[in-house]
């Protein structure tokens, strides 16, 4: 996949200021994202994933900056069907059924994908001739995104797609969203669930106050704060011999057991093993997103500085 | 390009499915109609039968209704946030507002439609000419309603817009002489600049076969030039974010 980032970046946003009225909702934003890519945008509320998006598609216009969709302005690119958008909150307009309204979007584009084949993708096939008002809500986040997806668009931009939904509705959106994706689809989505960036995202871009404050896999992301950490049973072991190995940073006891916490935990991991014959009930965890959220975000985004993961 | 008759198409088919809607675009006027004219069937006024007289009013008083409502629905699509999922697709502004007024003016005609009969059916007698010449003009006397109704539902909440619409249309009716040559001197004089006069009078042709002059159509253009900027501004203004 890095092979293709020598093509036109499906969204380059460099140095962009907005604001509304006193608040400051971006400043400085800078984000290159390539084709075929899923991102996860991710942050508090308040640190411009929202208005992010809105630029994104062409909804508002940066005060400073530039922001270019697929090599071109965003509001051409929306009008060319080639972005896709789901927005946090809407509802279905009544007196249609699913496959009526999807029909009457599919007829705005100059090339839309064929309207049978939207519903079977988004999982809507099955409910196609029910009333728009109607549907569970899952069911109601899947038609939006049949909306967002019939233009046959090169990026697809999603503003928190699975904020209202319960368990189930989550899962089958995801469903969804990951065979999009993996037709070659840039997939953009906004969100403050960690797990949902962890798992589904192939990279994950960490918002706070308006700025990128880390960027990279959701490995990276986790390295940043503290990389793996080993657990192992290792009674009678000096903390200052164990934290002398390589690619330990730093050593805690609990009783009989020792926790590493490790920038190199592979390399970490032999030399424990073979030095230590006697450490046993050995966990190796990565650091959670989390840990690495409230760090960067919660502690401020000077605290964050220039972080190493970063592209 | 884009297919604009597709989504015109589904625009009135959402239209003609909202029963509820139609039923009470179409049923207030038709009912004075039946009470008012009804129980003055026989009266002349200026030589001209009552329920002639008030069938032309209540003709172009549940036209102007018809096609004002369509802010109503502009308004609740808003609220829901569909104006904005629309803003995400290659929707031209042009084409947007083409299906609200062509749609609002199907209301329109069938409430005429149904104005008409319910004039025949009080003995109401026209030749053709005088059917045509009135619905045309009457049409033509609709455009600036057609804009107003976008621009309000734009610019105004649903909550607010049932009595904003209600009273606006009242008002108008009112002083136009909808309901009868009720302003006299200045006032009437006022009136005359209203788009609401105009209409009225346009439903007058189809008794004295007279199309408006050169003021009537200086009125009308002149409110059309003005609503035309400011319902595409509401819409423009009302899709993106400050």
């Amino acid at each position: 996949m890095r092979a293709e980032e020598v093509k036109c970046p499906a969204v380059w946003i460099g140095g962009v200021e907005k604001s509304y009225g006193r608040v400051t909702a971006l400043s400085g934003l800078d984000l290159a994202i390539f084709p075929g890519e899923t991102v996860a945008l991710l942050g508090p509320n308040g640190a411009g994933k929202s208005t992010t998006i809105d630029l994104l598609l062409g909804l508002s216009r940066p005060d400073a900056g530039e922001v270019r969709v697929l090599g071109e302005a965003p509001a051409e690119m929306v009008a060319a069907g080639r972005v896709g958008g789901m927005l946090q909150t809407g509802q279905l307009i009544r007196h249609l059924r699913v496959r009526e309204l999807v029909s009457m979007v599919a007829s705005l584009y100059p090339r839309p994908r064929p309207v049978d084949e939207v519903l079977e993708l988004t999982a809507t096939a099955s409910i196609a001739g029910r009333d728009t008002t109607k549907l569970s809500g899952g069911q109601t986040q899947r038609v939006r995104l049949a909306l967002g997806l019939v233009g046959d668009p090169d990026l697809l931009v999603l503003d928190e797609p699975t904020a209202a939904l319960d368990v189930e509705g989550r899962r089958e959106l995801w469903a969804v969203l990951r065979a999009v994706s993996s037709s070659g689809t840039t997939v953009l989505f906004a969100t403050h669930y960690l797990e949902e960036a962890d798992e589904h995202a192939d990279r994950v871009v960490l918002l706070a106050a308006g700025r990128v404050v880390a960027d990279g896999t959701p490995n990276e992301v986790r390295g940043v704060v503290g990389g793996r950490r080993i657990r192992a049973n290792l009674p009678g072991v000096d903390s200052d011999e164990l934290a002398g190995l390589a690619g330990v940073a730093a050593v805690e006891r609990r009783g009989d057991a020792v926790v590493l916490s490790c920038t190199g935990s592979d390399a970490a991991l032999r030399l424990l093993l073979a030095r230590y014959p006697t450490a046993c009930d050995i966990e190796v965890t990565a650091a959670r997103l989390e840990e690495a959220f409230v760090e960067l975000t919660g502690a401020g985004a000077g605290a964050a500085g220039d972080p190493g993961a970063r592209r | 390009m884009t297919n604009s008759s597709t989504y015109l198409r589904y625009e009135a088919l959402r239209t003609a499915r909202n029963w509820p809607f139609l039923v009470l675009s179409l049923a207030f006027p038709l009912i004075l109609l039946l009470v008012v004219g009804g129980s003055h069937r026989h009266t002349h006024l200026d030589g001209i039968s009552f329920p002639l007289y008030y069938m032309v009013g209540m003709a172009s008083w549940g036209a102007m209704g018809a096609v004002v409502a369509t802010g109503a629905r502009i308004s609740a699509e808003r609220q829901g946030g569909w104006t904005r999922q629309l803003r995400l697709t290659p929707l031209s502004v042009r084409s947007y507002l083409t299906a609200k007024v062509v749609t609002g003016y199907l209301v329109a005609l069938l409430g005429l439609a149904v104005i008409y009969l319910a004039g025949a059916g009080l003995g109401v007698h026209l030749p053709a000419t005088g059917w045509l010449l009135m619905t045309g003009l009457i049409l033509v006397g609709l455009v600036p309603f057609a804009l107003a109704g976008v621009a309000l539902g734009h610019l105004l909440r649903p909550e607010v817009l049932g009595p904003a619409i209600g009273g606006l249309t009242s008002l108008l009716a009112l002083a136009g002489g909808a309901w009868g040559p009720l302003l006299t001197g200045s006032l009437a004089g006022i009136a005359k600049a209203l788009p609401s006069y105009w209409l009225v009078q346009a439903s007058v042709a189809g008794l004295d076969r007279r199309v408006w002059g050169v003021e009537g159509w200086g009125v009308m253009a002149a409110w059309t030039l003005v609503l035309v900027p400011v319902a595409v501004a509401a819409y423009r203004r009302d899709t993106a974010r400050v």
